[in-house]
């Protein structure tokens, strides 16, 4: 169910502003949609999302019924070492999502 | 193609100069709502009005990047971003997004517990119809800074009537 794609560039050098980009599939329901049978479609969001890099968190963010589905993100970081960049998010249904893509920082 | 050459530069500057006309009308009829509005006006939200609590926010320094013709509401390109330096003690900590007429004003909230390398942020969002969007950015120190953009959109994000 959950998936991400997270776009780095493919190497960086220490100190560079390293463009991340990730857009995850979710349809980010509003709370005001009806299905066939008017039963409204609760509302399921992107209440909480983490992304560390290493093991510091550089971004936090609630995203509401007024991002658009399949949320995209862009944002920058500086680069400090290689490692892991980590997202993990958790929705209104409760479920939890993560994705990860390596940061390959050279010298 | 056997029309006389020579009076065709003459026809199109006759065009030219009515397009320009009009065009002036155009600009002229624009002019007139936006100046009833400062640049500078945050929309009348709630949960702006909260989270501000008296405070008031400086404008210049952040920006909201959005098409002014927003085709479709349901998905629509937005950066905020941040110009100046940031000394030690002035890093971007927070942005919020707010509308006035979603059903939900807080868009999004966005966290810095490190500082930035750029201080922007791109998504893309959910507009119910034609409105003037806030963001609103909190530095460390505590200052506030603000941006508004106006927004048409000709298609809704929320089709419902909320």
């Amino acid at each position: 169910m959950a998936f991400a794609r997270i776009q780095l560039p493919p190497s960086v050098k220490r100190g560079d502003a390293v463009e991340v980009r990730i857009s995850i599939r979710h349809p980010m329901e509003t709370g005001f949609r009806v299905d066939d049978d008017g039963r409204t479609i609760a509302r399921n969001t992107l209440k909480s999302l983490t992304c560390r890099y290493g093991d510091r968190e550089v971004l936090r963010a609630s995203l509401g019924s007024g991002i658009a589905a399949n949320p995209y993100l862009r944002f920058h970081i500086t680069a400090v070492a290689s490692g892991d960049l980590v997202f993990e998010w958790v929705d209104d249904a409760g479920e939890h999502g993560d994705a990860r893509a390596a940061l390959v920082v050279a010298g | 193609m056997s029309d006389d050459v020579s009076s065709l530069p003459a026809l199109r500057s006759l065009a030219r100069r009515r397009v320009l006309v009009a065009g002036g009308a155009l600009v002229a009829l624009r002019a007139v709502p936006a100046r009833a509005q400062t640049a500078s006006e945050l929309p009348q939200v709630a949960a702006l009005a909260d989270d501000l609590a008296g405070r008031v926010p400086r404008f210049g320094r952040l920006s909201l990047v959005i098409p002014r013709l927003a085709d479709n509401g349901n998905a629509v390109p937005l950066r905020i971003a941040m110009s100046g330096l940031f000394p030690a003690g002035t890093e971007l900590k927070s942005i919020r997004l707010y509308s006035p007429k979603n059903p939900v004003a807080l868009m999004a909230r966005f966290d810095f517990p490190a500082p930035p390398a750029k201080p922007e942020v791109d998504m893309r969002v959910r507009l119910a119809g034609t409105q003037r969007i806030a963001a609103i950015a909190e530095l460390a120190n505590g200052e506030l800074h603000a941006a508004v953009a106006d927004v048409d959109v000709t298609i809704s994000a929320c089709l419902d009537g909320t």
